[in-house]
């Protein structure tokens, strides 16, 4: 047998992983912005412009988790239950964003402000705790019965904390390219200003992080600094700041509405690339390997007969949905 | 706090998840399957009544759909959250069968949920159709992954143990261990008759209105049939059943019997109903039939099968429960077959749309096939206790190491956002009911857009059905 299968399902996971983040990461970031935006009708345009799309984006999510627990149970227990506060109030906040999103347009008007501080507040809970969770996840886990439960704050750390900030920017600035992207007017004016902010703030969160987590674990600095590395991976810092300027030049120019966005994304994907050059190989940081942590061959294998053959349909129905809707949202238009 | 606290909270954390969870697969499944046959009555006879009804029940399945999706992102986290030593354990088998469910889910939503919700005047009746079929064997497929996992956790087979993690060796006998068949028939009928239960009580609660019309005594009379045929079945199946777990899991059965010991060469009786005492090792208070036990479990005069103390005190289950969740679901079921047969005999005589009596009987037993429902799977997992993968993995050594402070503030956080979230759900899904099918359902388009009911098409998500549902629900279609 010549296929590696904990290496097939890590880069399934880690795909999967990608997807979620960036494209729940939109949406919920609309939901971050709504903290700014204050009127019905821009809110309403807002919600519109990802209500045909956000539940497919939550699809991922189920897809990495339910991933992680076919190739690497042991990965998937310890993850799961070292950060369990995090993780409960991040399904939590997804729940009560997703009743929101549904029954935000079924409210009378003296009731919406409770279902659009539903929604936002889920959004931002969920955010935070999906940073709060990276943050850990970075930062290692211990393995083992005696490990990872008994400490059930250990996850609040500073840097956790700042992961978690940095994710609601991260968030934050996705959903705002995206409305520039689906937007016009004063909406989307106002959003280039916001996402011109946000821009900086999410060069803070890289630089910060990028800094951080070497000074903090040895092995990711040998991992970036030592040669011939530091040759292959320099074009990542470099890719980041020139997409960053690139990104802030788009958002002053009146006639870019899609490229805001996917400098954006560009971004996240380099964010996303470097955290993967500190971990690889390792599932559980900072010592358990993909390979250390799959689970019988026998499972992988037939787990993944199912899962190269419904992924495929699943990009696919995804990528029409969104070309279904694409263009800008207008107030009071009418779908078909 | 102790460790005991801290498993009882997780387990009550489990079951509280999953019973609210269980609740809507149960509708979904038994709704796609009487969705096929409506819209199949529709194709044969042309017939509009087939076609109002449709819609209208396809707004309740779109419903809850949606709450089983959001509630059942919660159950994919527990396992891991809460029962992590179980899934690094047991992860092998149960990680794939249950990551075959969630591709089945994605899979439906891939084309054909969104079809049926969507496009009858996009692709025409027959592909319509085809989507319609596809959704309904969708959840049947959907649901047999689940079961198979959960019933090898009760007769597990086809696995090894290597270094203290179970390998599956043969995907065949783990999927087809020996409670499955048993399991999966029992559910899915189980599912069917919740189903049609709902249905009766939403028609008796209309004709109990004066509201006669041809949508309500169809659907009312298609109920009935249905609890006519499957409570019967359902009984012979638990039977089966009943037979199945006392071969292989002789514990549970004295349990559920309240039977602590056999007396030489004498017949067990049944008992009735009783107070088991797990302490005092006895049935208190039991009225029993003398030798009834023998003939209904072993099918013959003089039989007989374990009692409680032939199980050390360590691997009995809590008799004190099941004991009782049984004779709730049996009582129930009872009662089913009691509502398919006056139906019947009323109908003979003329008389279904018109007994106030009778109508009361069918509105009060609405609730009856869910709380069924849950009865029987209280039953079935608290008497797999104390195990949790049967004799091969201990409850105790299957939970998270979490304190009990922690378990139950996470309890108590879902206790009140699923009494919330689910109570504004279900009290819509009631609303809904109580409007009543009205003819020509969902034909007249109106005004959507930002910020008006009617959303944009979401055309091929999870949850997609709920808002565009609520648009439907108010008489809206595309």
């Amino acid at each position: 047998m010549g296929i590696d299968l904990p290496l097939v399902w890590a880069i399934i996971i880690l795909f999967a992983v990608m997807m979620y983040v960036v494209m729940d990461g939109f949406d919920l970031g609309i939901g971050i912005l709504f903290g700014v935006v204050a009127g019905k009708g821009d809110r309403d345009v807002m919600m519109n412009s990802v209500a045909p799309v956000w539940d497919g984006n939550e699809t991922w999510l189920v897809l990495g988790g339910a991933g992680l627990m076919v190739a690497f149970p042991v990965a998937y227990s310890t993850i799961l239950s070292s950060l369990y506060l995090p993780l409960v109030l991040m399904l939590v906040g997804l729940v009560f964003r997703g009743v929101a999103f549904e029954f935000r347009f079924k409210a009378s008007d003296d009731r919406r402000w409770l279902w659009d501080r539903a929604f936002a507040g889920g959004s931002i809970v969920a955010t935070f705790c999906q940073g709060l969770t990276l943050g850990a996840y970075l930062s290692g886990l211990a393995v083992g019965d005696s490990g990872p439960a008994h400490a059930s704050v250990a996850w609040l750390t500073p840097f956790n904390v700042f992961v978690g900030v940095g994710l609601l920017a991260t968030y934050a600035l996705l959903g705002g390219t995206w409305l520039v992207m689906k937007t016009e007017g004063d909406l989307q004016h106002r959003m280039r200003e916001t996402s011109g902010k946000l821009s900086i703030a999410l060069l803070v969160v890289i630089a910060g992080i990028s800094i951080w987590t070497p000074l903090a674990h040895p092995a990711i600095a040998a991992r970036w600094f030592s040669l011939p590395n530091a040759l292959f991976f320099a074009p990542v810092p470099l890719l980041v700041v020139v997409a960053t300027v690139l990104l802030r030049r788009s958002l002053r120019h009146p006639s870019s509405h899609a490229a805001p966005f996917v400098l954006t994304l560009v971004l996240v994907f380099l964010g996303y690339s470097g955290l993967g050059i500190s971990l690889w190989p390792n599932v559980i940081p900072p010592s358990v390997s993909i390979w250390a942590a799959a689970g019988p061959p026998q499972s992988l294998g037939f787990a993944l007969v199912g899962a190269l053959f419904i992924i495929p349909i699943i990009l696919g129905y995804t990528a029409w949905g969104y070309w279904v809707f694409r263009g800008k949202v207008r107030p009071g238009e009418v779908y078909h | 706090m102790s460790s005991v606290d801290a498993i009882l909270l997780a387990r009550v954390q489990f079951g509280f998840t999953v019973s609210f969870h269980i609740v809507f697969p149960a509708l979904t499944i038994g709704l796609a399957s009487y969705l096929a046959v409506l819209e199949a009555i529709w194709l044969g006879t042309g017939r509009q009544v087939y076609l109002d009804l449709y819609h209208f029940w396809l707004k309740i399945f779109a419903v809850a759909f949606g709450m089983g999706v959001v509630s059942g992102l919660v159950m994919a986290y527990q396992f891991g959250t809460n029962w992590s030593r179980f899934s690094t354990f047991a992860g092998g088998v149960t990680g794939p069968l249950l990551a075959y469910e969630v591709l089945t889910a994605f899979f439906l939503e891939a084309g054909f949920l969104g079809v049926m919700l969507f496009g009858l005047r996009r692709v025409g009746p027959g592909l319509h159709f085809l989507s319609t079929v596809m959704v309904a064997l969708g959840t049947l497929i959907s649901a047999t992954w689940i079961l198979a996992s959960n019933s090898w956790m009760q007769t597990p087979q086809g696995y090894q143990i290597i270094d203290g993690r179970v390998v599956p060796v043969d995907w065949i006998a783990v999927i087809f261990n020996p409670s499955f068949p048993y399991r999966l028939a029992h559910m899915v009928v189980a599912a069917f008759l919740a189903t049609a239960l709902v249905v009766g009580a939403t028609g008796a609660w209309h004709l109990l209105r004066g509201r006669r019309g041809e949508p309500v005594r169809v659907m009312f009379a298609m109920a009935i049939g249905m609890i006519l045929l499957a409570a019967p079945v359902q009984a012979f199946i638990g039977d089966l059943h009943g037979l199945n777990t006392l071969k292989h899991q002789p514990a549970k059965l004295a349990a559920i019997e309240g039977h602590w010991e056999n007396k030489p060469g004498e017949a067990v009786p049944l008992v009735l109903f009783g107070l088991p005492d797990m302490e005092a090792e006895t049935t208190r208070a039991a009225i029993e039939i003398p030798g009834l036990g023998s003939l209904l479990l072993t099918h013959s005069a003089k039989g007989q099968f374990p009692g409680l103390k032939d199980f050390p005190r360590e691997d009995r289950p809590n008799a004190a429960v099941v004991f009782w969740t049984f004779r709730v679901m049996v009582g129930l079921g009872l009662l089913m077959i009691a509502l398919g047969m006056c139906g019947a005999w009323l109908r003979f005589r003329g008389r279904l749309y018109l007994s106030k009596t009778y109508l009361g009987f069918a509105l009060a037993m609405g609730p009856a096939g869910i709380v069924s429902i849950l009865a029987g799977w209280f039953t079935t997992e608290i008497g797999r206790q104390p195990w949790v993968v049967y004799r091969v993995m201990r409850t105790v050594d299957a939970v998270s190491v979490h304190d009990a402070g922690q378990v139950g503030f996470t309890l108590a956080l879902f206790v009140v956002v699923y009494l919330l979230v689910f109570g504004a759900g279900t009290t819509y899904l009631i609303r809904i009911l109580g409007k009543g099918p009205s003819a020509g359902e969902g034909v007249h388009p109106t005004e959507g857009g930002p910020g008006q009911m009617r959303q944009p098409m979401r055309p091929l998500s999870g949850a997609t059905e709920r808002l565009s549902a609520q648009g439907a629900a108010n008489g809206e279609w595309y």
